[in-house]
């Protein structure tokens, strides 16, 4: 036999083994709890703790549009308006402006018209924002100038970039104020058509030139393109959009086709933020995007924040932004938020922490029970930690069970500006289309769906049922009579009541399908749901609403299939019956409403009218209604249109979500705003408390471990005394 | 029982392992040298009792996998509702839905939820059961004496159904043996004889006795409590059974084909055809397994999206992935088995009795029928008992990360998959996991005892294949 | 042997372009480039214009197999799968469909996959090369036979068990260690300890019978016998001979792993929030971002045929009978 040198190779393992003895003991010996994820010379400092659990795709401001997105940029970049933090119902206030937008409306020779001009004589708006002197970027190598005023890093070779791993590798940085050009770069840069704006499509209907800007900049893209090959930069300053003027240094003008008066909402999301070019400038050198590094990973704004790490694989860290303009926390607010002591600091100079550590955290588990340890400042509930968490007290209202509140954690609820619905395909042959029958039918499927108890099973009571398409807190969502869905709902003693269950066997008899049965065929009627929920949490929705449709004897066959999958069928109007959801992206009325709109209609238009619900009488009322201020006339208007919707039920009109947020004692100025997501600047957290708890809450319990080692210890014993006596054996 | 059968595919396929594995006895059993090694088998305690386990597990995976369309009890039309022959007889189990999770052999909810009293007012409390425990006036004071007494009359049913067992298996050892009754029944009680027949009654006592006393809980209680939805967990354990027999076994068997053909192939004739199907087995072996199955996962569902008309009901659909993922599992691990049957047969073609059959000009097909295929089927045989276990556990982790069987189907995976929000709760609810690693737990325990068996009795060499 | 070496890598080429037929085949199949950008684009007013953009920006805008539209052998070269292909095999992976740099982003997550894998390695081999060795001393004792059967019984429970189990346990009840999570340098040490203890305990049962059967396999053969008969004393025995002979199979079973330990342990990281190797995998595999499936697929084979090479050398190596043919 050959010698094998392989014992030698056996004392690394030794020396790992102590190794990771060592690390074990040293992070044991640090002060605080051994279980604490975050470094020890974090503690006692102002820094939030949260989480994300996806890496963001875009934080480039011309693209991003998802929440987990503007989780990140809305603290960085700072568009001209924003969200009161506490007055409701929700309230523009200038962030960059100096004041709201003074909107001019024109004629079609551009003359001004008085302010309550009807709608057809307006053919432009003109929205002219004056911005705030001295607002100036975060320091940032694309603005770094040499000693003769040369940008440092706008030649760089290719050699130094592909060296480069972060942005940070770069040491000089620089800033300049912001200015009204910044602001119509940024605009361009949506029309750009090569950013692929996921709201160019929009603008595009409302902004003066921006589709003829669109196409001159795109060909000359490609024309550039070929020449250069790459990704090449154009510089878009050399190209005129003609609704948006530059005025003067801190003033713009954009010029919008028609009256359109959401479009103030659109100017507080950071589509709207300033944006230099010479970030465009810097990170298009080329090599830099294989390096990662592009607008889309390294931010520039104006904002309270900035971000300093950047490891989508680790974790995000959003650190003040030393050159941030400062603005005070608001003195106001709504009646009860003094009390409940939101206006401690007011008129104080924002931000008050000096850090933000998102972590990646992508299952709910992890992240509730380092909540619970005190890891993380604040969370929402899911559904399986909801009974651990509140309960609903005597007289049926939500409070914190005694555990929670022994911890001193607060709870927040709000209503979602959201609504998840269960929509009909109305190009479907059976359940789709203006037939009496198919109505009927839908209006059955809509009683037996008992959202209710779909509310209390699978959301714990977190949700509204909802009666049209229009969620609370929203104009147009009305209580009492009106409010309440009379084809699904009967009012009883001032409350809905879902209409009993032979009532909706009724319709369905009426409907052709006794029992659940074709009355001519004698088939059962067999519907089809489509979804793509498939995990462990979907199976027992799944059963539950296929149980719904049993009890009116209807067999629900559920096609499960991936989003992409889901999303082609709803693109190809193959589908029958399906779950969506819809967040709103401003709270007006008009941005759910425009869901049921007929040229909106997912398979004819590419719109989001899942339903391709089309009904011409709507569609005028919503023409009509799109653009009218709020007030006693749209009211009316919405009235009729929500009668016909429910009529017509293309949807079982499902719930609004409600939002449940607990947060630990230590962090403060926490208001539930669904609209706003720039709300990082007004928290303020308390350390030293934070400190203190988490230390309480997480003492290490070493014993069973020993307990562990020491059975193991005397379960040898056995084979020591087999060996003692095999010795003595042998030595007789 | 009225209704029209349904066959899906899995069952005709369990079926038709059934019929193999019953052909194969018969076969082996005139044949002095495959019998020997399977004698072995049965004459060792050990295998004898996982056995006697498997045996229990198998006739739960056979009694789930006859499905058939229930009428509407007045002979009209049966609905589209799929049923197992199982489901029918622990009908009871499937029916009685609570609301939410409950806790084992609970009479309440584990949940607080308001109640509405009789004068109006509301309370929050543990609602009692819909149907655990719902007999009782008193859930506090009269439940544990009623499980005390259920308890007692289950076992004692399976001790008296055990002594009927042992009486006929007596009986009938006698009347083979030409002993008297009392003389066998001293061999046996005393552990002498060939087959250990005492362990195999012990063990079936035990077995039954647990039956039996699950049995006469079941019927009153959720003897392992109840999922989010309500249903009872013990019924989820239970009808996961089949998909891990299914899973087991079928991996083995759908791959078997290919994996015969292939590698005799490969063997007997050498050159080319060897290195093509080296070539072949060595690239989809280099493909990591998880990925290729996860890809192959979504593939179906594709297909499936795509031909939705095909699939009348959610078990057919059901059905179908989880034959899939049999197929796709058995991709990923017949490489071993070819490569196995590839060495076998290189060493058979230069036997004698091959090589004088080539020289008097037999053709190729009637050798490898003839002569090397029933040499290499104990290796199949082997092989299936080997992959068992570890395809048993490979599935609890697919499904983990969502690429294994249909979400809607009952499965250890499944269920551990859900108890991982569970396990978050507080207080935690830990008998939907509990009962997933149980049941699979004791299954792959035994099918390991068996298989060490096996080895053992075949061929020592074997052993080092994993 | 450098003759025997080149003749492998080569024979390796053909398995790969295998690989990746197949690979390509199965994803493609899958899902249409037109899917992928939807899905990449997020759900809100995608225009057909940004579809084709995003095709474009990625090169997923020509045919899959066949050019039509192409000139001789551009026919075949013009294609996604020509264009794709070879870049896998110059190892220059190209950016995620997400727009992130991947071959950047596993050189980034190589670390924590190797910072687990490595230690559960090692530790696994020493726990159970010890054990093993003690059952062998005890053999044919009650310690042998309650041995085995607790070696069957735990590694008859479930991975997952191990992992939930020792999750609650160590970081919720006892409060040791963070419950998931990592962090770079020496600060990852504390969030290592308890995947590579549920790693090892996970891999006790299957590693520790396999090399006891090893040992005792060893211990039948003559030269122990002979050994023994020369009065040299049992432990001696086992460290002397049967150890050092049965680490030539132990050795060559650890060798056709050790490529692979890059790729890392799936759930195990996705569990523990460690953002290695196999987390990206399994995250490429739920946002269906095929790019990265397809690279981690080539890196596994390629993984997979060195580790077969490692382990034919490291045989010749350890044992020159075994010739080079």
């Amino acid at each position: 036999m050959h010698k094998a040198d392989s014992p030698r190779s056996l004392p690394t393992p030794f020396r790992f083994f102590l190794l990771l003895l060592t690390g074990l003991l040293l992070t044991g010996c640090s002060e605080g709890p051994w279980n604490n994820p975050y470094r020890a010379s974090e503690s006692g400092r102002s820094i939030v703790y949260s989480s994300f659990s996806e890496r963001p795709k875009h934080l480039d401001p011309a693209r991003a549009y998802s929440s987990n997105e503007y989780g990140f940029i809305a603290q960085i970049y700072e568009p001209p308006l924003q969200y009161h933090f506490l007055k409701r119902p929700y309230q523009l206030v200038p962030l960059a402006a100096t004041g709201l937008p003074r909107v001019t409306y024109l004629d079609e020779s551009g003359r001004p018209l008085p302010d309550d001009a009807p709608v057809e004589q307006i053919a432009f708006s003109d929205y002219e924002i004056r911005l705030r002197p001295g607002m100036r970027y975060q320091p940032h190598p694309a603005l770094a100038r040499d000693g003769e005023g040369r940008y440092r890093y706008h030649r760089l070779d290719r050699a130094v970039i592909d060296r480069l791993n972060t942005l940070q590798d770069l040491p000089a940085t620089g800033t300049r104020e912001v200015v009204a050009d910044d602001f119509v770069y940024q605009i361009k840069r949506i029309a750009f058509p090569p950013l692929n704006s996921p709201i160019a499509g929009v603008m595009q209907e409302y902004i003066v030139g921006f589709g003829d800007f669109a196409e001159r900049t795109g060909a000359a893209y490609q024309a550039l393109k070929r020449k250069q090959g790459g990704k090449p930069w154009l510089d878009l300053r050399d190209y005129e959009l003609s609704g948006v003027k530059v005025l003067d240094r801190y003033r713009l003008r954009i010029r919008l086709k028609g009256k359109y008066p959401q479009f103030r909402y659109w100017l507080a999301m950071p589509f709207f933020a300033p944006m230099p070019w010479e970030a465009e400038r810097f990170y298009h050198q080329p090599g830099m995007e294989r390096r990662n590094i592009s607008l889309d990973w390294y931010p520039i704004g104006s904002g309270p924040f900035m971000l300093g790490e950047n490891n989508p694989n680790l974790r995000m860290v959003l650190e003040a932004n030393p050159n941030y303009h400062g603005e005070a926390y608001p003195e106001d607010g709504d009646p009860g938020d003094a009390e409940a002591g939101l206006l401690r600091d007011a008129g104080k100079r924002m931000p008050f922490i000096e850090k933000a550590v998102y972590s990646l955290e992508k299952e709910s588990i992890p992240y509730w029970n380092k909540f619970l340890q005190g890891y993380y400042d604040t969370s929402g509930i899911s559904s399986d930690s909801f009974d651990q968490a509140v309960q609903f007290s005597d007289q049926g209202d939500l409070a914190l069970t005694d555990a929670m509140q022994a911890k001193g954690i607060s709870l927040q609820t709000a209503v979602t500006a959201s609504v998840y619905y269960m929509g009909f395909n109305m190009l479907d042959p059976v359940v789709g289309g203006e037939s009496e029958r198919a109505r009927l039918l839908r209006r059955a499927i809509s009683i037996a769906m008992d959202f209710e108890e779909y509310i209390a099973i699978f959301n714990n009571g977190r949700g509204v049922a909802a009666q049209g398409p229009i969620p609370p807190g929203i104009f147009g969502n009305e209580e009492g009579r009106e409010g309440i869905n009379p084809y699904v709902y009967d009012l009883v003693d001032g409350r809905p009541r879902r209409k009993p269950l032979e009532e909706a066997r009724r319709l369905l008899a009426e409907a052709g399908y006794p029992g659940g049965r074709d009355r001519t065929t004698g088939k059962p009627l067999i519907l089809y749901y489509d979804t793509t929920s498939a995990g462990p949490d979907g199976k027992a929705r799944l059963n539950w609403i296929r149980k719904q449709f049993a009890k009116l004897g209807i067999q629900l066959v559920i096609r499960a299939s991936d989003y992409n999958r889901f999303q082609e069928k709803m693109r190809k109007g193959t589908g029958q019956i399906f779950m969506w959801g819809w967040n709103a992206d401003y709270p007006d009325p008009e941005n759910f409403l425009f869901l049921l709109y007929g040229p909106n209609g997912k398979v004819e238009h590419g719109g989001e009218n899942a339903a391709n619900y089309s009904n011409p009488e709507f569609d005028r009322l919503f023409v009509a209604m799109k653009n009218m201020e709020d007030g006693p006339r749209r009211l009316e208007i919405i009235r009729r249109m929500v009668r016909i919707l429910r009529r017509d039920a293309p949807w079982v009109w499902g719930f609004f979500p409600k939002s449940f947020a607990l947060y630990h004692a230590w962090y403060r100025n926490v208001k539930p705003n669904l609209m706003a997501n720039n709300t990082l600047k007004y928290r303020r957290v308390d350390p030293r408390l934070r400190d203190d708890l988490r230390r309480q809450w997480n003492p290490p319990i070493v014993w069973p471990i020993l307990l562990g080692l020491l059975l193991l210890v005397v379960s040898a014993i056995p084979a020591v005394r087999v060996y003692l006596r095999r010795e003595g054996s042998s030595a007789r | 029982m009225s209704g029209e059968l349904v066959v899906l595919w899995t069952d005709a396929l369990i079926f038709l392992l059934l019929v193999v594995a019953v052909g194969f006895g018969v076969y082996a059993a005139g044949r002095p040298h495959l019998r020997g090694p399977w004698g072995a088998v049965v004459r060792s305690r050990v295998g004898m009792g996982t056995l006697v386990v498997l045996a229990f597990y198998v006739a739960v995976g056979l009694l789930d996998s006859i499905h058939f369309q229930p009428g509407d009890g007045n002979g009209g039309p049966a609905g589209a509702e799929v049923v197992s022959l199982f489901d029918t007889l622990v009908g009871g189990l499937r029916a009685r839905q609570e609301k939410s999770y409950s806790a084992p052999l609970a009479t309440r909810l584990y949940t607080k939820e308001n109640i509405e009293l009789p004068d109006g007012r509301t309370v929050r409390d543990y609602p009692r059961l819909r149907y655990g425990g719902a007999h009782l006036q008193d859930p506090e004071s009269e439940r544990l004496p009623d499980l005390l007494r259920l308890s007692a009359v289950g076992i004692v049913k399976g001790l008296v159904v055990s002594l009927v067992v042992a009486n006929v298996l007596i009986m009938l050892l006698a009347g083979r043996n030409r002993s008297d009754y009392g003389s066998q029944a001293r061999q046996l009680l005393r552990g002498r004889t060939g087959i250990p027949w005492r362990v195999a009654l012990g063990m079936t006592t035990l077995m039954l006795v647990l039956v039996f006393w699950s049995a006469e809980l079941a019927a009153k209680y959720h003897l392992l409590g109840t999922d989010k939805v309500g249903e009872d967990v013990f019924y989820q354990a239970l009808k996961s059974i089949r998909t891990g027999l299914v899973i087991g076994t079928l991996t083995t068997l759908v791959m078997l084909p290919a994996a015969i053909l292939l590698g005799i192939m490969a063997g007997y004739f050498r050159g080319w055809v060897d290195d093509l199907i080296q070539y072949t087995y060595t690239t989809l072996n280099s493909i990591p397994g998880v990925l290729l199955i996860a890809a192959a996962i979504l593939m179906l569902q594709i297909y499936m999206s795509n031909h939705a008309d095909e699939f009348n009901s959610l078990v057919e659909r059901a059905d179908l992935r989880l034959l899939f993922l049999c197929i796709i599992l058995g991709v990923t691990s017949w490489t071993g088995l070819c490569r196995l049957l590839r060495g076998e047969a290189l060493k058979l073609r230069e036997v004698d009795y091959v090589q004088a059959a080539t020289a008097l000009g037999v053709g190729h097909m009637t050798i490898i029928t003839r002569h090397i295929l029933p040499n290499v089927l104990h290796i199949v045989l082997i092989s299936v008992v080997l992959d068992f276990s570890g395809l048993v556990l490979a599935e609890a982790v697919l499904s983990y990360v969502n690429i294994g069987v249909d979400p809607t189907m009952n499965s250890w995976g499944n269920m551990i998959n859900s108890a991982r929000l569970e396990m978050a709760r507080e207080p935690i609810v830990w008998w939907s996991l509990a009962a997933a690693m149980i049941f699979m737990f004791v299954l792959v325990l035994a099918a390991n005892l068996l298989s060490d068996v096996v080895q053992d009795a075949f061929n020592p060499r074997l052993r080092n294949r994993r | 042997m450098m003759a025997y070496i080149v003749r492998r890598v080569l024979y390796a080429i053909p398995i790969l372009i295998g690989v990746n037929v197949l690979t390509f085949l199965l994803f493609f199949v899958v899902n249409s480039p037109d899917d992928m950008a939807r899905m990449h684009l997020g759900m809100k007013r995608v225009t057909p214009e940004a579809i084709q953009t995003w095709k474009q920006e990625r090169g997923y805008d020509r045919p899959l197999l066949y050019n039509d539209a192409a000139e001789g052998v551009g026919r075949l070269t013009d294609t996604i799968f020509f264009q794709k292909s070879l870049k896998l095999f110059q190892f220059d992976f190209g950016s995620s469909d997400s727009g992130r740099d991947i071959g950047y982003d596993i050189s980034q997550r190589m670390w924590p996959s190797l910072a687990i894998a490595i230690p559960v390695l090692l530790v696994g081999l020493l726990v159970n090369i010890t054990y093993a060795l003690l059952i062998a001393f005890f053999r044919a004792t009650y310690i042998d036979f309650w041995s085995v059967v607790l070696l069957v019984a735990m590694m008859s429970i479930s991975g997952l068990f191990y992992i939930i189990g020792g999750q609650y346990l160590v970081s919720k009840l006892l409060h040791l260690v963070p419950i998931s999570g990592y962090d770079t340098g020496w600060a990852a040490a504390k969030f290592l300890v308890l995947p590579v203890v549920i790693g090892v305990v996970g891999g006790v049962g299957a590693g520790t019978r396999w090399y006891r059967t090893l040992f005792l396999e060893e211990i039948d053969k003559d030269y122990v016998r002979t050994a023994r008969a020369k009065g040299l004393s049992e432990p001696r025995v086992l460290f002397r001979h049967v150890l050092r002979n049965a680490l030539i199979p132990i050795l060559t079973g650890v060798v056709v792993v050790l490529p692979l330990l890059f790729m890392g342990s799936l759930i195990t990281e996705s569990f523990f929030g460690i953002p290695g190797l196999g987390s990206y995998t399994i995250d490429a595999i739920n946002s269906q971002d095929f790019a990265i499936v397809r690279a981690m697929v080539f890196l596994g084979s390629v993984l997979y045929i060195l580790g077969l090479l490692l382990t034919d050398i490291s045989y010749t190596l350890v044992d020159p009978r075994v010739r080079l043919s």
